[in-house]
């Protein structure tokens, strides 16, 4: 089973099968507040887990977590380095590896999960995944396609722009427009799965900030005689 | 779980040192300490972010090296530790859902407290049995504090604290101010050992007889500041030129008159004059003949000097722990939650945040209902 835990916009957690079955998720869209939920959602997946998967209420078995899934971002970042905090300190307290998922992976592969439940067969069109990025900016990925391990297939991005002008910016990578307002921790779990069963690697361990610290260098005394 | 002797990981992220300790009841098992200090000497001072960023990143390897160094497991803890505040937000915010994060995966209680009294916990590790009540001044960049403490788990008072930056602050920029780098504190204790403390009377904040009604143990520093900046410019000290290279014959002050060691010498004369001034006020005001230090700034010689100085002459004792338990770590949050679970307190919930303005009555945080 994989524990996900993802805090790019809201706080989010869930434990899937490593079949993909969900067995438990937690979350709230609240975007910010995320260190003052983080503890009791996770607290509340590990026993909602233990009783079966999602919607079940079977007799109490342990639950064997074999990963910790890490959502990277992009998203604002203090309330992202809550999840990646979490998530590493979970998995170092069970000797688990953690395994950092870009957050829009996520919501990309939710993205084909529900065309894929409409119709096997439809091709879903080049989109971007877009969620707040705060300051006037979002943040986007471009994704065509889903590859044979089942991961959706970045073609550009995670990056930022102004926000008026993301339409431009998407229509230039002919790219359908897909905002997110929440990640669902179950579906990062779920991409995580698919990467642990591939053997890859999805993103380096560093957060993706996409913007430098904001720093004002010192600049010279000001001067307090006239 | 050994309520006597409780194993206990402390987590504290409140400013720029990511500090894991590990204490079994009194007694110290490790204290690791991962500072983003340099990464903030080109901006002359703590950057939030900068700071927060690197707590993410020091923590997972800081708890490794405390277990390893500490020779035990995860799974043999009593207790998690945390630092909920004061400090800076999202510094904090980290080390919460660290802590958060470990405790639920251990299965262990969590214990959240406060920053500043942990400072005072530190110097139960010292091997040396604290008596209370006592006054503590605790002196850093993030904080100046001056406290009354009757029991370390549950009576602390706050008695003043600085109305605008804190002393450590203060030091960092009158080093800008006369071109040294930062930190400060340990250039200006450089500077100033050539220098005369009485060449120049700077102001004492908050010392007026018209401050003691109100401000009797408040501190500030920003009138000093304005003053030794004010000085610097009228005279012909360039920022820039380190006082460090200044003489009295050479240096770049008018001819015979004072130096940049002076400067810093007297600079530093009157933050010190005023912290421990007031301090040994309040051990006489409140008959408490102790006083404990703490924090970073105790760093400084003549601090430390003239405090035990002044406090032999008003029959006062003075504790000042070790260095390392003195500027920001995670021993002395494990150490307080260790005492707070000894005196039987029951752990915090888990709903509790980061809270940069924590007042200091609130020793522990979010107890859990009985
Ligand atoms: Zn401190």
């Amino acid at each position: 089973m994989i524990l996900g835990i993802d805090t790019s916009l809201g706080t989010a957690v869930a434990v899937v099968d490593l079949d993909g079955v969900v067995r438990a998720e937690a979350s709230s869209d609240n975007p910010l507040g995320h260190a003052e939920v983080i503890g009791d959602l996770l607290q509340a997946a590990l026993a909602d887990a233990a009783r079966g998967p999602l919607g079940q209420t079977g007799a109490i078995e342990p639950v064997t977590l074999t990963h910790v899934a890490a959502g990277m971002g992009p998203g604002p970042f203090t309330g992202l380095r809550v999840g990646i905090a979490a998530a590493r300190a979970f998995a170092l307290g069970r000797g688990l590896p953690v395994v950092a998922v870009p957050s829009h992976d996520a919501a990309a592969l939710e993205v084909f999960l529900a065309s894929a439940l409409t119709d096997p067969f439809a091709e879903v069109p080049r989109f971007g995944i877009v969620t707040d990025a705060r300051r006037r900016e979002f943040a986007y990925t471009v994704y065509d396609g889903i590859d044979d391990d089942g991961l959706p297939v970045r073609v550009a991005g995670p990056a930022l722009t102004p926000r008026d002008e993301i339409d431009t910016v998407l229509a230039g990578f002919g790219a359908e427009r897909r905002d997110a307002v929440s990640i669902s921790a179950a579906m990062l779990a779920t991409v995580a799965a698919r990467a642990v069963a591939a053997g890859r690697g999805l993103t380096g361990p560093e957060p993706l900030y996409l913007r430098a610290p904001d720093v004002t260098l010192p600049r010279a005394p000001k001067r307090v005689t006239a | 779980m050994t309520r006597a002797e409780p194993l206990v990981l402390g987590i504290e992220t409140s400013c720029d040192e990511t500090g894991i300790g590990i204490v079994r009841g009194r007694t110290l098992l490790s204290n690791t300490i991962a500072s983003s200090m340099d990464e903030h000497a080109r901006y002359g001072g703590v950057v939030p972010e900068v700071a927060a960023r690197a707590h993410l990143e020091a923590l997972q390897p800081a708890i490794e090296a405390a277990v390893a160094e500490a020779g035990i497991t995860l799974d043999e803890l009593d207790a998690v530790a945390v630092t909920s505040g004061p400090g800076l937000a999202g510094a904090l915010m980290v080390g919460v859902g660290a802590a958060k994060a470990l405790a639920v995966s251990l299965g262990k209680p969590l214990y959240a407290v406060n920053h500043l009294v942990g400072h005072i916990a530190a110097d139960i590790l010292t091997g040396d049995e604290v008596e209370y009540p006592t006054i503590a001044l605790l002196v850093s960049g993030g904080h100046t504090s001056l406290l009354l403490v009757r029991d370390l788990t549950t009576d602390v008072e706050l008695l003043g604290e600085t109305m605008d930056d804190a002393a450590g602050e203060a030091f960092d920029k009158i080093a800008r101010i006369l071109g040294l780098p930062y930190p400060g504190g340990p250039e200006i204790d450089r500077a100033a050992a050539a220098g005369d403390p009485n060449a120049i009377r700077f102001p004492r904040g908050l010392s007026r007889a018209s401050d003691m009604a109100e401000h009797r143990y408040d501190f500030s520093f920003s009138g000093l500041k304005t003053a030794v900046a004010r000085w610097v410019e009228q005279s012909s000290l360039t920022p820039g030129e380190g006082a460090s290279e200044a003489s009295p014959e050479t240096g770049p002050g008018a001819p015979g008159g004072p130096s940049a060691a002076d400067v810093a010498a007297s600079f530093r004369e009157a933050v010190v004059d005023v912290l421990v001034t007031k301090a040994l006020d309040a051990c006489a005001r409140h008959g408490v003949p102790r006083l404990l230090l703490g924090g970073g700034v105790v760093a400084n010689r003549r601090l430390r000097e003239v405090a035990l100085d002044r406090a032999e002459a008003a029959g006062v004792t003075v504790r000042i722990p070790p260095l390392s338990l003195c500027t920001d770590n995670g021993a002395m949050i494990a150490a307080l939650a260790a005492q707070l679970i000894s005196s039987g307190r029951r752990p915090s919930t888990l709903a509790f945040g980061a809270d940069s303005t924590l007042p200091v009555t609130e020793i522990q945080i979010s107890e859990e209902a009985p």
